[in-house]
């Protein structure tokens, strides 16, 4: 179960990676955040953030149209 | 003395070693904010609220026509004599009020990318130039720009960095940051 969940259903590039950014700030090391999205784009762009970030990600799943992504904060 | 002459140096002590190479001090993403444009000015707001949430270090150099997207909404007339006027009143300035530069068709091209971005959930220009200011991204404006259209800081919107010149975002770049130039 993540710590927090990021509702970014409907939203298109920047804005699923930015409120990722913005919600993972709250964390400490360790946590983790889910994040559902419905922006195609957002499956390469989570797996490049997560590079540049460091902060892993844990877990890729996809359900219908509805991407979930689990990251855990560096 | 020609250069033949001229006596030869010896060294009585060894040279310094060279020193090693500074690792960059400034990196991150170095945005150039020079168009007014509609399509432009969203361009620039993606990358620089994108960049902040990758976590680099992010400044925007706003500069001639960009400047007039960082114009309060409520100032419609700007400058202090009447050339700097007369432009103003010719291209409203404020982030909302950009036009596109192909097909603005009086104000219908706008409308209808404001139209079909609510449609997608894409954000708007001045939603995500708000996004970015709170991510921490300095906006700065050029000087020499705000001199030419007759712009105080008082027209500019609030948290905008201290006023610079072309020298000051070179040394971004100079010193790592990568430039992108919109």
């Amino acid at each position: 179960m993540a710590n927090i969940v990021v509702d970014a259903k409907g939203l298109n590039c920047p804005m699923p990676i930015v409120k990722t950014a913005q919600a993972i700030k709250a964390l400490a090391s360790g946590q983790t955040v889910e994040v559902l999205a419905t922006d195609a784009g957002s499956v390469k762009d989570f797996a490049a953030w997560s590079k540049t970030t460091g902060n892993e990600l844990v877990e890729q799943t996809k359900d219908g149209g509805v991407f979930r992504f689990v990251l855990r904060k560096k | 003395m020609t250069l033949a002459e001229a006596p030869v140096v010896v060294a009585t002590e060894p040279a310094p070693a060279p020193a090693a190479a500074e690792p960059p001090t400034q990196q991150g993403i170095a945005i150039i904010c020079y168009s007014g444009e509609l399509e432009k000015t969203w361009a620039a707001m993606i990358l620089a609220s994108t960049s902040a949430s990758l976590g680099l270090p992010t400044k925007v150099f706003v500069t001639f026509w960009g400047l007039q997207t960082f114009v309060k909404s409520g100032k419609r007339i700007t400058g202090q004599n009447w050339m700097q006027k007369m432009l103003a009143m010719m291209s409203r300035p404020g982030i909302k009020h950009r036009k596109m530069s192909k097909m603005n068709f009086l104000g219908m091209g706008p409308w209808m990318m404001f139209k079909l971005a609510k449609q997608y959930g894409v954000s708007s220009p001045a939603e995500l130039l708000e996004v970015a200011q709170m991510m921490g991204v300095e906006f700065v404006p050029c000087q020499m720009t705000m001199d030419m259209f007759g712009l105080t800081r008082d027209d500019l919107i609030e948290g905008m960095g201290e006023p610079v010149g072309a020298a000051t975002y070179l040394s971004y770049v100079a010193e790592g940051a990568a430039p992108i130039f919109i």
